[in-house]
């Protein structure tokens, strides 16, 4: 379970939820593993989701996030529970944590999952490779084996009635052994919701024509309450920073709404985006490839038709 | 300074993907093959470590006769020599196989620096870098946007969601880069006829005492079992021929009503 600023971060809580339906489909148990300083105060809260267990490990050295002090509770957790599944979400910290704890146990690990069935007995994944072009359904041959679960592909799911029991992990390591430490966390420029993590994202292309236009993107997200997302195009321009940047080089984001604004539609960019809900594209050219894509669209100048769905999306929310 | 870059050869990023007849894997027949984008990002550090530091940049790859090609690439853009990890046991790796192999190459040698890209744009796993780490009882950062080297330490600044860690590390260690590390050179013309020079020493399981089991087909914990290609979405609704104001409005109905994500 992953948290930030003291609040668990929401595809911790999808993989959780996903975890409670593949215990249930194959009869056992979930534990949810809670590392952090201080992190105690948020066991209870995972009680929704409905594990059976939480394990708290609590220790001053997993205060900030150091792959081997983390991938060694997350080992001592997977030995102690005898786990045959480890669910992580796949953030950067989620990918990496799992490729090492996977690593100390010599699981295999299934990076990216966007589905996870559950059939006689044996838990099997859907993920994207060649960068979404295709999509490789994949088994265990061992246990324990890891998976992560791509953002926003998962379902947060609140059950009633249920107590887990909290339990406290023992944290026993040779800090001397904690050798890449993370010393200082800088915010990042595109502001505290991370295009991967929004639900509503409005992304620009090279149309945009330089940094000035992208206000027009930045007034339909605010008014939609989602986050800004560009092109390889627009960011390597200078346009816009790279952490805004959706693609194959970039981030893959699976939002409830993906609007591509003057983008045409290249592979590299779908990699990036092609697993969202919703996907909404505004472009001048008819035959761009983005709108056999897309689920909706309008052809025409983007100029004059953001400001005109920025103004009903005010209208129809009362701003 | 000892430094290793591990490379990847993939279907290149343009190429249409079609399935293979044992619907399992990707027909490759006729498809391009480059060094992984993220890859080039990681030798282009190595070379720039070995300017600034001295000593040498060694590629590895894990592949059939195909990845040298890519090998051969990189030593046209610096790399002083190479290492093709090549048998027929290694085919079919996962993650966990690839991770063996390489660690078991690596271990032969000894490197200050091991260099990885964030992930490969083929199988996308993305957990080669900090398997091989831990594998090696290496420190690791991943997915490296900064990084720089002073005094047998390294500090390196990784991208994470609505963020940036800063992470400081005592060498050896293992890094994997991400965009924006730097610009990979393109390789010159007296690079490229260098590089036919340069060695490329062809190594199987047994050259890296790796027992075959362990790796490849034989050795993998995660088997595809169906490669597909990706669910079709129908037709969508394009608005065509109507004025900003109408379409706008239009747009913003079907997305509430009809879609239902306003």
């Amino acid at each position: 379970m992953e948290s930030r600023s003291g609040r668990m971060k929401r595809s911790s809580l999808e993989a959780l939820s996903e975890g409670r339906r593949a215990a249930d489909a194959l009869g056992s148990r979930l534990h949810a593993l809670l590392s952090g300083s201080p992190v105690t105060g948020l066991a209870a809260g995972l009680a929704p989701q409905g594990p059976d267990t939480v394990l708290v490990a609590e220790h001053e050295i997993l205060g900030q996030y150091h792959p081997e002090a983390f991938a060694s509770v997350l080992a001592s957790a997977v030995r102690k529970t005898g786990a045959a599944y480890v669910f992580l979400s796949a953030t950067a910290l989620g990918r990496d944590l799992a490729a090492r704890a996977a690593a100390k146990l010599d699981a295999g690990l299934a990076a990216d999952c966007i589905e996870v069935e559950i059939s006689d007995g044996h838990l099997r994944v859907k993920r994207p490779v060649y960068s979404g072009r295709a999509v490789a359904t994949a088994r265990f041959a061992t246990t324990p084996a890891f998976a992560t679960l791509r953002p926003n592909a998962f379902p947060v799911v609140q059950l009633s009635g249920r107590n887990p029991v909290i339990e406290t992990l023992a944290v026993e390591m040779d800090l001397a052994k904690i050798r890449a430490r993370t010393v200082e966390v800088k915010a990042g420029e595109g502001g505290e919701v991370d295009i991967s993590e929004a639900s509503v994202v409005v992304a620009g292309g090279r149309a945009m024509k330089g940094p000035e236009n992208f206000s027009l993107i930045w007034d339909l997200a605010r008014a939609l309450g989602g986050a800004v997302g560009a092109s390889r195009a627009a960011v390597d321009a200078g346009w816009i920073g790279h952490q805004c940047q959706v693609g194959q080089t970039g981030k893959v984001v699976a939002p409830g709404l993906y609007i591509a604004c003057g983008i045409s539609g290249a592979i590299q960019h779908l990699a990036g985006m092609s697993t969202s809900k919703v996907i909404v594209a505004i472009n001048k050219d008819p035959e761009a490839p983005i709108f056999k894509l897309a689920d909706y669209g309008i052809v025409g100048d983007l100029y004059e038709v953001l400001p005109k769905l920025t103004e009903e999306v005010r209208s129809l929310k009362g701003q | 300074m000892k430094i290793a870059v591990c490379i990847k050869q993939v279907p290149d990023t343009e190429a249409k993907i079609k399935i293979g007849a044992d619907g399992r894997s990707i027909d490759e027949a006729g498809v391009n093959l480059v060094v992984s984008p993220f890859d080039e990002y990681a030798v282009e550090e190595g070379l720039r470590l070995k300017e600034k530091h001295g000593g040498e940049v060694v590629a590895y790859a894990v592949g059939d006769d195909r990845a040298a090609t890519a090998l051969r690439t990189v030593l046209a853009m610096g790399v002083d020599r190479a290492v093709h990890l090549k048998d027929a046991a290694f085919e079919g790796s996962d993650g966990l196989g690839v991770s063996r192999i390489l660690a078991a190459a690596l271990r032969l040698d000894s490197f200050e620096m091991i260099l990885f890209g964030k992930q490969a744009v083929g199988t996308d796993r993305g957990q080669v870098g900090p398997r091989v780490a831990e594998l090696l009882d290496l420190p690791h950062v991943s997915v490296v946007v900064a990084l720089s080297v002073e005094g047998g330490r390294l500090r390196a600044e990784r991208e994470i969601e609505g963020a940036c860690e800063v992470v400081e590390s005592p060498l050896p260690a293992v890094i994997t880069a991400q965009k924006g590390l730097n610009e990979p050179r393109y390789a010159s013309l007296k690079g490229i006829l260098a590089a036919k020079k340069k060695e490329i020493r062809v190594m199987g399981a047994a050259d890296i005492r790796v027992d075959p089991s362990t790796v490849g087909a034989a050795g993998a914990a995660e088997v595809w079992e169906k490669v597909e290609l990706p669910p079709g979405r129908t037709a969508g609704k394009i608005l065509r021929d109507m004025d900003p104001a109408s379409a706008a409005k239009e747009l913003v109905r079907i997305l509430r009503e009809e879609a239902k994500v306003i």
